[in-house]
């Protein structure tokens, strides 16, 4: 691992299983961090092994990311704390109950907000910091479920595509700023979101996708797939007609 | 995970012992409490680390499974006090990254990395260097435990009501380990400088052990097709030039993806196996490798226990006291042979006198053999009845982190001090190894 600058990285969701993962190759090359995340305590506890992995500087935000009201500035301490971040990553999520949301619009709610509204405005605030800075990258963590939208999770899947779409776009408005915005898209991944699954061959670690977060600090994207074959996975199931979609219980 | 799921499937390194229980998988320390008052508690539970044990005291039929290795974070290194403190769920391997990157290490390694702290300690592990450096348990300082009763408490050697003492090689049936403090030793090289000698006689081993004696770490591999015939190794840290490159870990050099038909492991292989090995081994002079390939040396095949089909195989390690060593040592491996289904791999190694704080921590100053058997049944379960009695004749012991068979009674005869145990036993937690060695019912 050799990169000329340790990063300074603000963490959305710090506390996420894929985040920590991440956060754990920053502070391996001495980066300094922001942990934000809606519980000191856990957040600390990643802090303390953060420090000892060897990052400079670990602070710890307790926010509550889906219903903070002031997201530019805490958005601007966080920014401040480190002086000028170099990585911005979204990484909070809410998996949600699917079957719930189809007939509990406070549920489908609660997964679109948790997934897309905050996230969009998290990310929109993010954008405007890098862009007057003209430098550093911002990194959304998406989803394979956005690619299409299926019976299994098509709430969750409509709120990542929404959120791909965004940072796109954003990436788009960012093009040859000096800045630069991406989007994640883990298939799947055994993480605590995921624990009431079984696990299968197309399963993957929270260190795979967070080695994909890290090399993106320094070069890729504006769509990235972690690990990187669901790429070519996606373009099968995006490609597969309708009717025989429609036959199997994805 | 802080909630017991669906069941899940979990193995016994030795793949007979499995089933699919309910499992938690916390990943913060502030989870711990909270999993023993959950709702949907399935009954008795058992704290486990990555399934290294190979019986079934890493599992709990009937009751739940929480699953430590989330909790795997490192808490502190201090580097001139020698101390390295982390969550339980840390393995052995990730720990040594983090160390000898600083030019630290844990002073007793076990023969894999993929065990965690935690399994460390519950088994009171023991390495090549017992004679110089005694168990884990001698260099933990603290131990984080967390009992049903809600209490979370930070255990020191002496304290008033024993737990320390009963937690380190206490099968985790105290409580559930949160953290561990360990002392740390400096360690100047990533590589272990070692020599091979081959020996054709027990009394030769013997000799050997003893002309090594100053030597770290010694240990050697036994060809039960000869029974006395082996390769003794031992082993020094090297020394390296100061500010010399740490070297990343090896990791495995293949993966074995499937379980291999249980007959390619018969006793013309195993022959076949032996003399290979022997002459592969029986390099001359003195050479240097990494410390991982060193202590870890059947990490290097990942899987590498699916080797013996799917039905699995059985470890058995015992120690018998140094008086007796060599007789009951040449016995066991005279009724191995007698048998004619010998193990492909015998360790033999010497532990020395250096105690251990832990109430039921298996070590005891001699020999100690582990030999690994395919499984056979009924046949291997009656090998192994006749070599309990050649240990129990010895006044030995078998190691309970390799046993998913032994009888309470002969568990029992071994271990007097069980009830000592069974006594600060969390009133919460089980496995089977203990339902069946202390004859508990469900
Ligand atoms: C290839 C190989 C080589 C080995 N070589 C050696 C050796 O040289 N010396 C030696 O001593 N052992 C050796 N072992 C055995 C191994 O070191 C022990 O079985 C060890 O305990 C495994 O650790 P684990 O984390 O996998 O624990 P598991 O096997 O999952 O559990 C072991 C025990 O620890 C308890 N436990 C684990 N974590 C916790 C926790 N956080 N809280 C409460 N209880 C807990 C479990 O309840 C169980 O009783 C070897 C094993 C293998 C596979
Ligand atoms: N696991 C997968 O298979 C998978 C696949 C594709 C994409 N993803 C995405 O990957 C990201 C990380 O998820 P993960 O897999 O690592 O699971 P995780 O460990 O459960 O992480 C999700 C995190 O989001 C946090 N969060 C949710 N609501 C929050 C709020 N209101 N305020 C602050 N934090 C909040 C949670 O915090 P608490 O700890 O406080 O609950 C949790 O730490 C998510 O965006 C997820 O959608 C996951």
């Amino acid at each position: 691992m050799s990169q000329a600058v340790a990063h300074r990285v603000i963490i959305l969701g710090a506390q996420s299983a894929i985040a920590e993962a991440a956060a754990r190759l920053f502070a391996a090359e001495g980066a300094q961090l922001v942990l934000a995340g809606r519980d000191l305590g856990r957040l600390n506890e990643i802090g303390d092994d953060l420090r000892v992995r060897g990052a400079a500087a670990v602070n710890a935000m307790e926010l509550d990311l889906v219903a903070e009201r002031s997201p530019i500035a805490r958005l601007a301490e966080a920014d401040e704390a480190l002086g000028g971040a170099s990585v911005i990553l979204i990484a909070f999520g809410v998996l949600g109950d699917e079957e719930r949301a189809e007939t509990d619009a406070g549920e489908a709610r609660r997964i679109i907000d948790g997934n897309f509204t905050s996230a969009a405005v998290w990310a929109l605030a993010a954008a405007n910091l890098l862009e007057r800075r003209r430098a550093g990258v911002l990194m959304a963590i998406g989803s394979v479920a956005g690619d299409r939208g299926r019976a299994s999770n098509a709430v969750y899947g409509a709120a990542k595509a929404g959120l791909a779409a965004l940072m796109q776009g954003i990436a788009h408005r960012l093009a040859g700023t000096g800045a630069r915005a991406l989007v994640i898209k883990p298939g799947t991944v055994d993480t605590p979101m995921t624990a009431a699954f079984d696990k299968g061959p197309l399963w993957s670690k929270p260190e795979a996708i967070a080695r994909v977060i890290w090399r993106a600090a320094d070069r890729g994207g504006p769509v990235l797939y972690a690990p990187r074959w669901w790429r070519y996975l996606m373009w099968i199931v995006r490609a597969m007609p309708a009717p025989i979609m429609h036959r199997t219980r994805l | 995970m802080t909630q017991f799921g669906r069941p899940v499937p979990f193995a016994a390194w030795g793949r007979i012992e499995r089933g699919a229980y309910p499992m938690a998988r916390p990943r913060f320390a502030g989870d711990l409490p909270g999993l023993f008052s959950a709702k949907e508690r399935p009954g008795h539970v058992l704290g486990v680390g990555l399934g290294r044990s190979y019986g079934d005291s890493c599992l709990n039929n009937g009751g739940g499974l929480i699953a430590m290795d989330g909790l795997d974070r490192l808490i502190e290194i201090d580097k001139p006090g020698l101390v390295l403190r982390a969550q339980a769920g840390l393995s052995i391997g990730k720990a040594l990254e983090a160390l000898t990157q600083r030019g630290l290490t844990l002073p007793v390694l076990p023969g894999t990395r993929f065990a965690t702290l935690g399994g460390a300690v519950a088994n009171d592990v023991h390495g090549k260097n017992h004679a110089l450096a005694g168990t884990f348990g001698r260099w933990v300082r603290r131990i984080g435990l967390v009992r049903s009763d809600g209490r979370t408490l930070s255990l020191a050697p002496g304290d008033a009501e024993g737990l320390f003492a009963a937690t380190i090689g206490g099968l985790g049936l105290t409580g559930l380990i949160a953290w561990v403090e360990v002392g740390l030793n400096a360690l100047d090289s990533d590589d272990v400088e070692i020599e091979d000698i081959p020996f054709e006689t027990l009394a030769d081993y013997y000799a050997l052990m003893a002309d090594h004696a100053g030597k770290a770490h010694r240990v050697a591999w036994i060809d039960c097709t000869h029974p006395g015939r082996g390769i003794f190794t031992h082993g020094t840290p090297a020394r390296d030039e100061p500010g010399a490159r740490h070297k990343t870990p090896p990791g495995p050099r293949f993966s074995v993806p499937f379980d291999g038909p249980g007959f390619l492991l018969n006793r013309f292989s195993l022959s076949l196996f032996n003399k290979l090995y022997r002459s592969l081994k029986a390099r001359d002079g003195l050479r240097r490798m990494h410390y991982a390939r060193f202590h870890f040396p059947l990490d290097s095949i990942g899987g590498w226990n699916r080797l013996y089909g799917g039905r699995g195989f059985r470890q058995y390690q015992c120690a018998v006291p140094k008086a007796v060593a060599r007789e009951a040592v040449m016995e066991i491996l005279n009724a191995v042979k007698k048998a004619g289904d010998g193990a492909f791999l015998a360790v033999l190694k010497e532990f020395g006198p250096l105690e251990s704080p832990g109430l039921l921590s298996f070590p005891l100053e001699g020999s100690t053999l582990a030999l690994d058997f395919r499984n056979r049944g009924q046949k291997t379960l009656a090998l192994l009845e006749t070599l309990d009695r050649i240990v129990l004749n010895a006044g030995g012991r078998i190691y309970p982190a390799k046993d998913g068979r032994v009888s309470a009674q002969t568990f029992q005869e071994m271990y007097p001090q069980w009830r000592a145990l069974e006594a600060l036993r969390d009133p919460a937690i089980r496995s089977d190894f203990w339902a069946r060695a202390t004859g508990m019912a469900r």
